[in-house]
């Protein structure tokens, strides 16, 4: 199957755009795509007539050009017919947004949808779904443009069952300035399926992070699922919707019922190295973090702080997950006091967490950091930054950044996340290091790192 | 793995939907597992002839197509030490539903483990293995692992466990045999494998572990369902 046109058509069909109502779902995706999309639009209904002056067609056969990308929102039984056409006329691809199948008990309907299309070799998003966002390409998600919120491009894509839960993590990726390469809400998953998309995003140029929220694999896909995942050197993140169901069916047995299906689906998520995101707080830490460092660590954390209870805290949380704080050798520690400033040189404490205390200047986060990227037992460097100290500036973020170039050991930073300090977060964030807000936020992001095992 | 003698079993015990403990004893003693030294006796007497061959202490279990989980009525025995109490459990247990003669056993002793196999709807074959006897449901400390594992994945999953000190020895128990340990789980992972088209799950629980053996205490296979 040939994703491309699914995922960069240069030219669109929407079938079902109303003439007399400019709120349907069709007549939104036409609308956003035929102004503000690089891409040729065709709008379909039965009728024909005129719409924005451009012309409406009785039918996906009566376009005169080829078409990448046909996306369907129309009744439910009139599906089949129309994938036909788009098989007739060597359609690329098709998103069907349409509701109305396997979900109400139409299980009929997707036999039938899944027939007209049996023999063609062509990837079919959905049905009841959203379908595709891609950045700068195509936008099949029927909601008004205005109301929309884009995260940037970037790296990761972002894959779910709901269209609702992607449009939120869309919302907080903008939130927390995580970009995205693609997101797909696959709904019914009648043809393609997480696993499609992760063949296809796993040799995407576009895509370094894979992140999928899941509810359910069919039967015995789960294990294809992780089999392929581990093929591909790239990191997966999964959130998985209905941990809590009891799918135990099997009550005269220990195992079955120990093991249920939400425990076997978060072992095998770890012993497979997927990052397993248990909640929405996690998904977007984990996604901010391997996109900026898709790369694993052992889990041996630097702390940077300027404030005593602020190490105190990370070191905690870091104990809670597993994550190692060594403390650093009086030598070690000598040789970085020299380096600091001479006011703070007398009063900042240095046994990991490196306390700077609040009087220190931008250097010596440089130095204390540099420092830390030089040692063996050290692999992450989390810095712990108050913008509010007087002789902290605003370029330390990009100049943190640009040490770890030279030490290539992951840096990740804690900013509180208020408007003011948005220069102070932007410094590391235009450079390729998280910001997390708050330590907590911090402490996951490292934590992804450690739990990815390519 | 699996052999004719094997496929025999599973078709006979397909009325009842599981397998019976000496049945399943059966399966894992041909696929060259650890068994206690065992006999299903019909009489008192039979029983007692196997306990003074082999040497008190010795268990006893009901068995009975109708009692899958056997401790929750009654029907297990341990630590039986003399002719006596052998035959006062025979004759309690001849009384239980379904009686159909009794297990007898050689004591065990060892770290109580539990080794279990499900066939996950959407991973396949998965397997289970943590602190056993009765504590696995008050503690639930197992870890799971898709099937097959390797030996690495085994050392994960003793890792996994929060009662890790236990198999490694903890004040003055003896300390499991991880080699021994590590080679029973692989190789129950390689018959799940084998099976998994006929099973639903299985049970080894407990397994009794020592210094030199891991033993399987004890058996179910539950059958898929037509």
């Amino acid at each position: 199957m040939d994703f491309l046109k699914l995922f960069e058509p240069k030219t669109i069909a929407v079938v079902g755009v109303s003439l007399t109502n400019d709120r349907h779902p069709a007549n939104v995706i036409y609308n956003k795509n035929y102004f503000r999309y690089p891409v040729k639009v065709y709008a379909v209904n039965p009728k024909g007539g005129i719409y924005y002056k451009e012309k409406v067609y009785k039918s996906i056969k009566d376009i005169p050009e080829k078409i990448d990308l046909a996306i369907i929102a129309i009744r439910a039984e009139y599906v089949p017919a129309v994938l036909s056409d788009c098989i007739e006329r060597w359609v690329g691809s098709a998103a069907v947004i349409s509701g109305g199948f396997a979900e109400t008990g139409r299980g009929d309907l997707k036999k039938k949808l899944l027939k007209a299309v049996e023999e063609a070799d062509f990837p079919i998003i959905g049905p009841n779904c959203l379908g595709i966002y891609s950045p700068g390409s195509v936008d099949s998600f029927f909601l008004p443009s205005e109301r929309m919120v884009k995260p940037e491009s970037g790296n990761v894509a972002l894959v779910s069952q709901s269209g609702g839960i992607l449009v939120d993590q869309m919302v907080k990726f903008a939130g927390q300035g995580v970009g995205l390469s693609r997101a797909v809400s696959i709904g019914n998953k009648a043809v393609v399926n997480e696993l499609d998309l992760l063949t296809f995003f796993a040799r995407d140029d576009m895509t370094d992070v894979i992140a999928f929220y899941i509810e359910g694999f069919g039967p015995g896909e789960g294990r294809e699922f992780v089999q392929t995942a581990s093929r591909f050197p790239k990191p997966v993140i999964v959130m998985k919707g209905g941990q809590s169901a009891a799918g135990s069916r099997a009550v005269s047995s220990h195992t079955a019922s120990m093991a249920g299906d939400y425990n076997v689906f978060s072992s095998v998520m770890k012993q497979f190295g997927m990052v397993e995101a248990r909640n929405e707080y996690e998904m977007i830490s984990f996604c901010e973090s391997l996109s900026c460092h898709p790369e694993p660590i052992s889990g041996k954390v630097g702390i940077v702080t300027a404030s005593g209870g602020h190490g105190a805290v990370a070191v905690d949380r870091c104990e809670i997950s597993g994550l190692k704080v060594p403390p650093l050798a009086k030598k070690t520690q000598d040789n970085i006091r020299k380096k600091l400033s001479s006011s703070i040189q007398p009063i900042a404490s240095l046994g990991n967490p490196l306390d700077l205390t609040g009087s220190a200047r931008d250097d010596d986060f440089v130095t204390a950091a540099s420092e830390l990227g030089r040692l063996k037992e050290i692999d992450c460097i989390l810095v712990l930054l108050l913008p509010y100290l007087p002789e902290v500036t605003t370029d330390v973020g990009a100049r943190l950044s640009q040490l770890y170039q030279e030490v290539s050991k992951p840096i990740v930073a804690y900013v509180p996340h208020v408007e003011r300090y948005r220069m102070f977060i932007e410094g590391f964030q235009l450079n390729n290091v998280p910001v997390a807000r708050s330590i907590d936020g911090a402490i996951l992001m490292v934590e992804a790192m450690k739990r990815y095992d390519p | 793995m699996i052999n004719g003698e094997i496929l025999d079993i599973l078709k006979k015990s397909r009325k009842n939907g599981w397998v019976l403990e000496p049945d399943a004893k059966k399966i894992f003693r041909i696929s060259g597992f650890d068994v206690p030294q065992h006999t299903l006796a019909s009489s008192a007497d039979e029983a007692a002839g196997f306990a003074n061959k082999t040497g008190y202490p010795v268990v006893a279990k009901v068995v009975s197509p109708k009692i899958v989980h056997k401790s929750d009525v009654g029907g297990v025995e341990v630590n039986i030490d003399n002719d006596k109490r052998l035959k006062t459990v025979f004759n309690r247990f001849s009384k239980m539903d379904g009686f159909a003669g009794l297990f007898v056993e050689k004591m065990v002793s060892g770290t109580e483990l539990i080794i279990g196999a499900k066939i996950d709807e959407q991973f396949g074959p998965v397997v289970l293995m943590g602190i056993g006897g009765v504590g696995v449901e008050l503690y639930g400390d197992t870890a799971i692992r898709m099937a097959p594992v390797g030996k690495t994945d085994v050392k994960s999953m003793i890792d996994d466990l929060k009662a890790k000190k236990l198999i490694e020895g903890f004040r003055g128990s003896r300390p499991v045999n991880i080699d021994k340990l590590s080679a029973t789980l692989v190789k129950f992972s390689e018959l799940v494998m084998e099976l998994k088209e006929k099973i639903e799950s299985i049970d080894l629980n407990p397994v009794i572990c020592g210094g030199a053996e891991c033993v399987i205490a004890d058996a179910r296979i539950i059958l898929k369902k037509k």
